[in-house]
């Protein structure tokens, strides 16, 4: 289908978006890439009587490193975050998720603002964000907030974002020296949504993980951090230990039924993630032995 | 507020400028106004690929970008791949091999094949499979489609040894 009538207006620079956005309410949807808003415009799932394009906002665009903390301009796209060596070096965890998003001719336009701010709960960079302890920089006619990305998904397709705010860019602490990453994702082709995935960031001391946060999509309504981890931390990780992790995650989530997959066979998948990523955290081929436990 | 809007941009090397509503889709002002009908419309939500063209260098799903979007910027089509010659090879390969029926998704492969080729000398089977994986086919099977790009690779680094 063919999307339904509207309004354009190409916003020059951030305050003139704003202006817009507080001028027109809800019935604003500001455009980034489009790589979701414009499917679901052609699918009149949603019908905004204003486009804000901030395609052309040079000031949202860029990454860039310094005293430890990254920082990814809103407009910054998929393929940006795939070949940047800045993000290869301090963030590979987001280098390796970016692959599975959609295919090169979406990731050319896609957008991680965009991304962040559609949220949908089966996508890859939201999962990405918290496993990273990103924070939110968001922009409204009041000046700057920042919210951290655990708190900014609060449901399906819903942020912290108002509607006359803007999402302006992400900060990401570098990655720390022991650091290690796991990503991983169920889709039924390269590309789709993913069924379940899990992204996770570790800190690995020797045989322990020092540190480890685990955030799996697809399996709630908004990125799951899973408090199942601390029984893996700081501790010798014995199949036993493990096994009780997983009976937890299991109870902790709480999927839903669709056309892709039953809640019972998404919960299956959590764990068998959490298996295979224990097993790579820790190069222990041992606990992965016979899929899940 | 939902009154036409002036574009300029290049299409294939020609410079363009029309009036467009702001609803109106890449694929659909490439097709309707400039009746350039290689660039083929299947899903319209960006999951078939079938309307891929190239923006500024890059593919791109045109059902997915608005013409209002493309302001300054140089647009790609298949007739622009064709004509200049840059794809010839990639279409003989196609030809030979069978590696299309009905055509409806060809001009999209080509231009996801084409893009793919320019980026990696030698990209592998997986490679082409992944590069290729956002375009729907429904007559091949892909497996001659593969072997098509493939036959390609080998041809243009022959060329240049």
């Amino acid at each position: 289908m063919k999307a339904a009538a509207f309004s354009y207006a190409r916003a020059t620079s951030v305050v003139n978006a704003l202006e817009l956005l507080v001028a027109h309410g809800d019935k604003a949807k500001v455009l980034s890439g489009g790589q979701s808003l414009m499917p679901a415009m052609n699918l009149r799932l949603v019908s905004p009587e204003l486009i804000v394009d901030v395609g052309q906002i040079a000031e949202l665009r860029g990454i860039a490193v310094r005293d430890d903390i990254i920082t990814i301009g809103a407009l910054t796209r998929h393929v940006d975050l795939l070949r940047s060596p800045e993000i290869a070096a301090h963030a590979p965890l987001l280098t390796e998720a970016v692959a599975h998003i959609a295919h090169p001719a979406i990731r050319n336009r896609g957008t991680l603002g965009g991304s962040l701010a559609h949220a949908d709960p089966a996508s890859e960079l939201p999962a990405c964000m918290v496993a990273l302890n990103a924070t939110i920089v968001i922009s409204g006619q009041a000046g700057e907030r920042r919210i951290a990305a655990e708190d900014f998904f609060t449901g399906i397709y819903e942020t912290a974002l108002s509607a006359q705010e803007l999402l302006i860019s992400v900060e990401l602490p570098v990655a720390r020296k022991n650091a290690a990453h796991f990503f991983c994702e169920f889709a039924r082709r390269h590309g789709d949504y993913a069924i379940a995935g899990l992204a996770a960031q570790a800190i690995v001391e020797k045989d322990v993980l020092a540190d480890l946060r685990l955030v799996f999509f697809a399996v709630g309504d908004r990125p799951v951090l899973a408090k199942a981890a601390a029984k893996l931390v700081k501790t010798a990780i014995t199949p036993a230990v493990l096994s009780d992790a997983s009976t937890a995650l299991g109870e902790e989530l709480d999927p839903q039924d669709d056309q892709q997959a039953s809640a019972s066979m998404r919960r299956h998948l959590a764990k068998v993630l959490l298996a295979r990523c224990t097993s790579a955290l820790l190069g222990r081929s041992d606990l992965n032995a016979g899929g899940p436990v | 507020m939902t009154a036409h809007m002036p574009i300029s941009l290049e299409v294939n090397g020609e410079r363009v400028d029309a009036h467009v509503l702001p609803r109106l889709n890449l694929a659909d002002f490439l097709r309707e106004h400039l009746q350039l009908t290689g660039t083929h419309v299947g899903c319209e939500h960006g999951v078939c690929g079938a309307c891929t063209v190239r923006v500024n260098g890059e593919i791109v799903r045109s059902c997915l970008m608005l013409a209002v979007q493309t302001q300054n910027a140089s647009v790609e089509t298949i007739e622009g791949l064709s004509d200049s010659g840059e794809i010839a090879d990639l279409q003989a390969a196609f030809r030979d091999r069978n590696a299309l029926q009905c055509g409806f998704c060809t001009p999209g492969m080509l231009m996801a094949a084409q893009d793919l080729l320019k980026q990696h000398a030698e990209p592998d089977r997986e490679r082409i499979r992944e590069h290729l994986s956002g375009n729907y086919c429904r007559c091949t099977g892909y497996q001659a489609i593969i072997d098509a790009v493939e036959t390609t690779v080998r041809a243009r680094i022959g060329r240049k040894l």
